[in-house]
């Protein structure tokens, strides 16, 4: 690799880092600070040491909803990365329809999170919901105000609903980057079609589900609005993910101290899962020679 | 002047500290361009790189140490110390 001579072009990042710092750096130092004290409002601060840390650390609480979280996140993945590839190879290639079938993919992805909870909180009810209403006239017990499966059962197949078509269009990029030439080498080898799948298109997807993955495992362990919009958290606790206890320390009990604490242990998991995928996404280009 | 942002005397030197150490690391890179070198980790990692993972895996042991041994960190910022120190030389 070769030296850099001239540093000076790092000044053109002089205003990327400006922006970054009053949209991100400031109000992470002041989480830092609140996570160290106590408050009763009034911008009176006491100083409380790393007494909200240990807190939380030994707090049940904590662990089970971070528990729930990884369970979520890890299910979510489960289904939507197969399934997401799965609807990719199945998409028309060229004309009409792959343009039809793109539209329809990408549909899901517009409408705001919001409203997303809104239409399946409305879907699920039993009594003016389609599907909750059709499940109750089939006989089956199926209530997500009240039965907790049945509340993880909704809201994962909201997300599912909601988001396997990112991971399909991704990968369906991924699979037309493809060059023909390879299919050509397959078809001439006589390959089968799981061949074809395993060592070529698969191998080629790599990059891309590395993404859609990091996507989804974020965003998925970052959701808040969907769930409480359908079920608040419940019932009781059983879909309190991470980030709607975290409101509901920060907003709901006005606990600022514990609620900064929970916020930053909450981002340290994320930078680090971040830096997993980062690395070993860069690690992949390279191999590929990108 | 320290209670703009609820500043706090420690938590102002340990931003002064992290400030510090990214200056002094710009400053270094500046002076001493590197060229990458692959460690322990079996990936190509920098200075940086390095400072980064020492910072990260410091917050995890400290919170680690609270959650299972105690509020006195000044034991565990000496394992941070030895974990820095393996980072530079191994990863």
């Amino acid at each position: 690799m070769e030296k850099t001579l001239n540093q000076k072009a790092w000044f053109l990042v002089l205003p990327v880092f400006l922006l970054v710092a009053f949209s991100a750096v400031i109000p992470l130092m002041t989480v830092v600070n609140y996570s160290l004290q106590d408050t009763f409002g009034n911008n009176k601060f006491f100083w409380a040491g790393l007494e909200w840390y240990t807190e939380l650390l030994h707090s049940e609480r904590l662990w089970s909803a971070f528990g729930r979280q990884i369970i979520f996140s890890a299910i979510i993945l489960a289904i939507e990365v197969p399934l997401g590839v799965f609807v990719a190879l199945n998409m028309p290639k060229k004309g009409v329809w792959a343009s039809l079938c793109l539209v329809l993919m990408a549909l899901p992805l517009l409408i705001p999170w919001n409203v997303v909870g809104t239409i399946w909180q409305i879907f699920g009810r039993v009594d003016i919901g389609l599907l909750g209403h059709t499940l109750a006239a089939l006989g089956i017990d199926y209530n997500y105000t009240r039965d907790p499966l049945a509340a993880w059962i909704t809201i994962i197949t909201m997300d599912v609903w909601h988001w396997t078509s990112l991971v399909a269009l991704l990968s369906y990029a991924g699979l037309q980057s493809i060059p023909e030439a390879y299919y050509q080498a397959a078809k001439i080898d006589q390959a089968s079609r799981w061949s074809v799948f395993w060592f070529i298109e698969l191998p080629k997807m790599q990059g891309v589900l590395m993404i859609a993955i990091l996507i989804r495992f974020m965003d998925s362990f970052m959701i808040y609005t969907e769930p409480f919009v359908v079920t608040g958290g419940g019932p009781g606790n059983a879909t309190t993910f991470l980030s709607i206890d975290l409101v509901k320390m920060a907003l709901g009990q006005f606990d600022l101290g514990p609620a900064a604490a929970f916020s930053l242990m909450y981002f340290l998991v994320v930078m680090l899962v971040s830096w997993v995928f980062y690395t070993v996404m860069t690690n992949l280009d390279k191999k590929a020679g990108y | 002047m320290m209670g703009w942002m609820a500043w706090t005397l420690p938590t102002a030197i340990f931003f002064a500290v992290i400030g510090a150490l990214l200056l002094i690391m710009s400053v270094l890179a500046i002076r001493y361009p590197e060229t990458p070198r692959m460690g322990i980790l079996r990936m190509e990692t920098t200075r940086g790189d390095r400072l980064f993972i020492t910072l990260l895996g410091s917050a995890f042991i400290c919170l680690a140490w609270l959650g299972l041994v105690g509020e006195n960190l000044w034991w565990v910022l000496g394992v941070c110390f030895v974990y820095a120190l393996a980072v530079f030389r191994w990863v």
